[in-house]
């Protein structure tokens, strides 16, 4: 660590890795809620199990896309951070949000709590992913903000790289679509054509910006390859995430109203979006081939080699798999998306997080790297992880594919629930999985704790 | 990558093609803006559409139910829900919520009186007319 101001990141990345765990707790109770369907009823119904998992899952991303751009931007710009003070209010101002709406969600009707927070002014509640009652829409923004100013201005007074630039303008794409959420118009075509102007112009767009950054940072300090090179990389492959993400936009278009030109600018486009994961599974994989030295956090390394992989895996060839218009007809809104969206957020953006966790980690506690038995035990988690969501998703594909043949195709289509009893099996499968997963997320837990000397380079 | 291709000419890839990926994106917006008069069914939005809306958003049904095939899919689709099951069904079942059937998936009852019920029914009229180019496949959803 060469400036103190990266200290900043360690509370984003302890906050992530929390929030991580009640995630996956709740994602747990979600799957048992697929086959004992009154589990924790009326406790906990499935909408508010469901809106906990998906949110806690994007506030701890922000969290981690947070606290690597605290970290990486000053050793990039080779200067303290402009203002470590903003950043850390900004830290507590986030947290206590994001603590609060989780409670409120848990505690309050979801109809109070959409009352009680100004829903009636302005209604922005109530759309997937976008559940956030209106104050803490308002203090993402916030806080967002306070991060872009931060930054911006650290940037503009210091050096200006590929990495810093990426990351600026990935950060600054997130915070500008975002502004989306707020725009609910009645007209449900509309409203849900532009709600993709948030969800998919952030993830199949600039957060893979913020992710390609994040890769290239820990590529350059783990492999020593030359930055010329990484650089152009990048370059390449953000340069195809947009080029096949934006107008990739449209394979969401093809059932919600919007005109059917869309069924081939969307299925054209989208069919591309596999290319620059793929692009960044054979970066991730050239450099550490080419690396010049050999960096004694073993832990790091496998997470980024892990994140080209899985993410080309779950993006590109999971959401291949159901994006051409003809395949989708059938497939949409069946557990075929599930599957996708489960394997491309943990391969692409867990793991990328994960990956900068991994390297920064022992840096800011003072060590170059892990002892070897910690890090041996962080290489179990990312297995325990990794296979079991590769078993979620198979176990989910199958359940979807049955899913559509019975209720879609079949001479008797049979109706969603005596459809969902049929693949009842598989349900149980994934949980099986899903505990796999909390055992891998526990044991990456516990190698924080695990002491002994540093690893050092052999 | 071959040392011909320098990075400034990946750079200019990258901010070239986002420009004009994104201006093309914003072109089919205003031609999307332009036709979804003749799809959306915007002529049926009344004011207890309108409510309903307020309704379905205010209650998460998205976080158990698809609709147009997004959301969630722990229920069912019901954009064509008017459709398979009628209004008097649909009112029926939201006021018989939750069955308590053991081990069955529950939906919460969310109390509406009336006049609500009736502004979720018209909301689901309207969403079963738009324009959906024939999704979904039939009509289970």
């Amino acid at each position: 660590m060469k400036y103190q101001s990266q200290m900043v990141a360690k509370p984003y990345f302890i906050a992530a890795i929390g929030l991580f765990l009640g995630q996956i707790l709740f994602g747990l109770i979600m799957g048992l809620q697929y086959v004992v369907g009154d589990f924790l009823f009326p406790e906990i119904p499935f909408n508010v199990a469901r809106m906990v998992h998906t949110n806690l899952l994007i506030v701890w991303l922000l969290f981690g896309f947070m606290g690597a751009a605290y970290y990486l931007i000053p050793e990039e710009s080779e200067r303290e951070l402009h203002s470590p003070k903003l950043a850390m209010v900004m830290f507590w101002i986030f947290l206590a949000a994001g603590v609060m709406t989780i409670l409120g969600y848990l505690f309050v009707p979801y109809a109070t709590l959409a009352e009680m927070t100004g829903n009636n002014l302005l209604a922005t509640m109530g759309r997937e992913f976008l559940e956030q009652p209106l104050p803490t829409k308002v203090g993402i923004v916030v806080v967002a903000l306070a991060m872009l100013y931060n930054l911006s201005m650290t940037v503009l007074r210091g050096r200006k790289t590929a990495i810093n630039l990426v990351m600026l303008v990935g950060l600054w794409g997130l915070a500008i679509f975002f502004l989306f959420s707020f725009y609910n118009p009645g007209n449900i075509v509309k409203d849900k054509y532009f709600w993709w102007w948030v969800v998919h112009l952030w993830v199949e767009g600039v957060w893979e910006l913020i992710m390609g950054a994040m890769l290239a940072f820990v590529l350059i300090k783990v492999t020593g390859v030359d930055r010329e090179v990484i650089e152009k990389w990048l370059y390449v492959i953000i340069a195809m995430a947009l080029i096949t993400g934006l107008i990739g936009t449209g394979h969401h278009y093809y059932w919600i109203g919007a005109p059917e030109y869309w069924q081939w600018w969307g299925s054209v486009f989208s069919a591309l979006e596999p290319i620059p994961f793929f692009m960044m599974t054979v970066f991730a994989f050239n450099m550490v081939n080419r690396r010049r030295r050999e960096h004694p956090n073993k832990a790091a390394v496998l997470w980024a080699l892990g994140t080209g992989v899985m993410a080309f895996l779950g993006a590109g060839v999971w959401g291949f798999l159901h994006t051409l218009a003809p395949v989708n007809f059938y497939t949409h809104g069946s557990q075929i998306t599930a599957a996708h969206g489960h394997m491309a957020f943990y391969g692409a953006y867990v793991m990328v997080v994960i990956t900068m966790i991994s390297y920064t980690m022992p840096l800011m506690r003072g060590r170059a790297a892990n002892s070897p038995l910690a890090q041996v035990v962080e290489m179990w988690s990312f297995w325990l992880m990794t296979v079991a969501m590769v078993f979620i998703t198979l176990f989910l594909t199958a359940a979807g594919i049955l899913q559509i043949w019975l209720q879609r195709i079949s001479d008797q289509p049979m109706s969603f629930m005596a459809a969902q009893d049929q693949v009842a099996l598989f349900y149980w499968l994934r949980e099986g999985a899903g505990v796999i997963f909390l055992i891998g997320l526990l044991l990456y837990i516990g190698s924080f704790f695990i002491k002994g000397k540093a690893a050092t380079a052999d | 990558m071959s040392s011909a291709f320098t990075k400034s000419a990946a750079r200019n890839i990258f901010y070239g093609g986002a420009v004009f990926f994104f201006l093309l994106l914003i072109g089919l917006t205003f031609d999307t803006m332009s036709t979804l008069p003749k799809r959306d069914n915007r002529e049926n939005l009344s004011e207890s559409v309108l409510r309903g809306k307020h309704i379905w958003e205010t209650r998460n049904c998205i976080g158990c139910h698809t609709l147009m095939g997004e959301g969630a899919y722990f229920a069912p689709e019901l954009v064509n829900v008017y459709k398979r099951r009628g209004p008097e069904f649909i009112k029926a079942w939201m006021q018989g919520q939750p069955t308590g059937a053991p081990g069955r998936r529950q939906m919460p009852n969310f109390h509406l009186n009336d006049e609500q019920l009736d502004d979720m029914v018209n909301f689901l009229k309207y969403t079963s007319e738009i324009n959906t180019s024939n999704w979904p496949p039939n009509i289970e959803g």
